[in-house]
């Protein structure tokens, strides 16, 4: 389950999507994010949903691997279809089992907002899939650098993103170890009631709160050893780079939005 | 004789809320281009030491001079371009996301433009041997790499002095020696000065002179080979005996002529089946 997940995942490649700017590619995701609420009838879902697979098929991400990682959420989607096709009560009905009515409007619903949910998703994960999480934190720093003026802690914000990215697997690494030295003690993790199980995470935690915390203040002096004093004054090592694709990708969406705009209903 | 780069002036320090201080007037210089180690048992105040060097605690009483800058709280951002320092656990220091990047964080903090950056960043890595190891991720690295990772970013900054503080002491065997190597070649090479501050005297065997730290007090002073002289006096101090002087001591007491006291295995090895021909 936990290996398939595909939220937060980057998968390496060389696609078009994968070369764009992280910038463009957060405002496109941005700006999706809104235009997909302009649809209302059959042909703008129909814009849209082209659009969204244009993307997938720019992606050159398996549509298997696609297909495996987002199951959990079409369940999501299909209960969020049921929401609608059983508590709208607009329009003729169209299905009469009993006590149970479904109305055309209802199935209307259905469709279409379980349909947004999903391009949304879609969208949203190509994001993650194509870019490195370092590389949408840079992307958000730079996006987020005009806010600094109201002292919105731009920077603050994007190094605490970046290191605890720079953590999670030491993290990982070190909640495997403590677990290994836990169940060694007699600890079990993975029988017994739940109610023990829960338990036996508070053996698991502890250390790792405690560890973090020790982790955190090394770090802390080592960041200042080597010359940390904010971002004042600091050069950036990486490089964003805006290139053609990212230009013609926004105003692609920018025709796609025109495009909504003519034919919604 | 070299000139002394850092002078240390009657210094004290205590830490906040504790009764006993952690250095009580402590007065030495550190010569340009020497390796020393500084040694001691848990508490001797050698840490403490290491961090007043850097600026990251200041003195009540004495005073430091780095490369000819005092430094105070004014000069402690100049001072730290041109200290470096390694510290113990390879996972705490790491910065960066990628090898690249922590390497690059020193030169970002200090305001180094782009281009020299990137130049810089490679070539420290290719001077401690990660040159191929650029997008690498800490968490596929060994302790020893990692370790060679962050004393790659000390060097980007091109220092004058880098402080070990127990920078080998989380690490196996051989990830130590291929620290201590790297650190010996770029001594040589970049005449860095170098601070070891370590408990395990195998190390300190390779210094230039050693320094001995016992309750926050300059103990004794010496090269190794007087350092070692010592014996019983440093496993009093908490401090073990490298296995190769044990070795010599012993072969003399059972009668066997060393030229010697030896520092090193090889050394060891090298007269003893060498000596049957001298004979």
């Amino acid at each position: 389950m936990m290996e398939k997940m595909i939220f937060g995942r980057y998968v390496p490649g060389e696609s078009l999507l994968h070369r764009m700017d992280p910038r463009s590619k957060l405002i496109i995701v941005f700006l999706f994010v809104i235009v997909v609420f302009i649809a209302n009838n059959v042909p703008t879902y129909a814009v849209l949903a082209a659009y969204t697979f244009l993307m997938v098929g720019l992606s050159r991400i398996p549509l298997r691997f696609l297909y495996g990682g987002l199951k959990p959420v079409f369940l999501l989607v299909f209960f969020t279809f049921l929401l609608h096709i059983f508590m709208t009560k607009e329009g003729p009905i169209i299905l009469e089992l009993g006590w149970l009515k479904i109305y055309e409007e209802g199935l209307r619903q259905g469709i279409f907002i379980s349909l947004r949910f999903l391009l949304l998703i879609l969208v949203t994960s190509l994001l993650t899939l194509t870019t490195t999480p370092i590389e949408i934190t840079d992307g958000l720093e730079t996006l987020l650098n005009p806010l600094k003026k109201w002292k919105f802690p731009v920077h603050e914000l994007a190094l605490m993103m970046s290191i605890s990215l720079r953590f999670i697997p030491t993290l990982m690494q070190e909640t495997d170890k403590i677990m290994k030295a836990q169940t060694a003690r007699g600890v079990e993790y993975n029988s017994g009631p739940v109610k023990e199980r829960i338990k036996a995470i508070i053996p698991l935690l502890i250390p790792l709160f405690i560890s973090s915390f020790k982790r955190a203040e090394e770090l802390a002096v080592a960041m200042e050893a080597r010359g940390y004093k904010g971002g004042e004054g600091r050069t950036k090592y990486r490089q964003l780079a805006w290139g053609m694709v990212d230009t013609a990708m926004l105003l692609f969406l920018g025709a796609v939005t025109v495009l909504l705009f003519v034919l919604r209903g | 004789m070299s000139k002394p780069l850092v002078t240390i002036d009657g210094v004290s320090f205590s830490y906040e809320g504790q009764q006993t201080p952690a250095l009580k007037n402590i007065t030495f210089d550190i010569l340009e281009g020497e390796w020393l180690a500084i040694v001691g048992h848990n508490g001797s105040g050698k840490s403490t030491l290491a961090k007043l060097l850097n600026g990251l605690q200041f003195p009540q009483q004495g005073k430091i001079a780095v490369c000819g800058t005092e430094l105070t709280e004014a000069t402690v951002w100049e001072v730290r371009k041109n200290v470096g320092m390694v510290f113990q656990n390879p996972d705490n220091q790491f910065v960066g996301t990628t090898v690249r990047d922590d390497v690059a964080f020193g030169l970002e903090n200090h305001g180094v433009p782009r281009e020299i950056m990137v130049e810089r960043v490679q070539t420290s890595l290719d001077k401690v041997q990660m040159g191929t190891f650029l997008n690498q991720e800490p968490h596929h690295l060994s302790g020893g790499q990692k370790q060679r990772v962050a004393i790659a970013g000390v060097i980007a900054l091109q220092p004058a002095i880098i402080i070990l503080d127990e920078a080998t002491s989380m690490l196996d065997p051989r990830g130590r020696a291929e620290v201590i190597a790297t650190v010996r070649e770029l001594k040589d090479r970049e005449h860095i000065t170098v601070i070891s501050i370590t408990h395990d005297l195998e190390e300190a065997a390779k210094a230039d002179r050693v320094i001995v730290m016992n309750k926050g007090e300059l103990y004794r002073e010496g090269t190794p080979e007087q350092i070692f002289e010592m014996d019983e006096e440093l496993v009093q101090l908490g401090l073990d005996i490298p296995f190769p002087v044990k070795m010599s001591k012993l072969l003399r007491h059972k009668g066997v002529e060393l030229t010697k006291t030896h520092l090193t295995e090889e050394e060891l090895v090298t007269e003893l089946w060498t000596s049957h021909s001298k004979m």
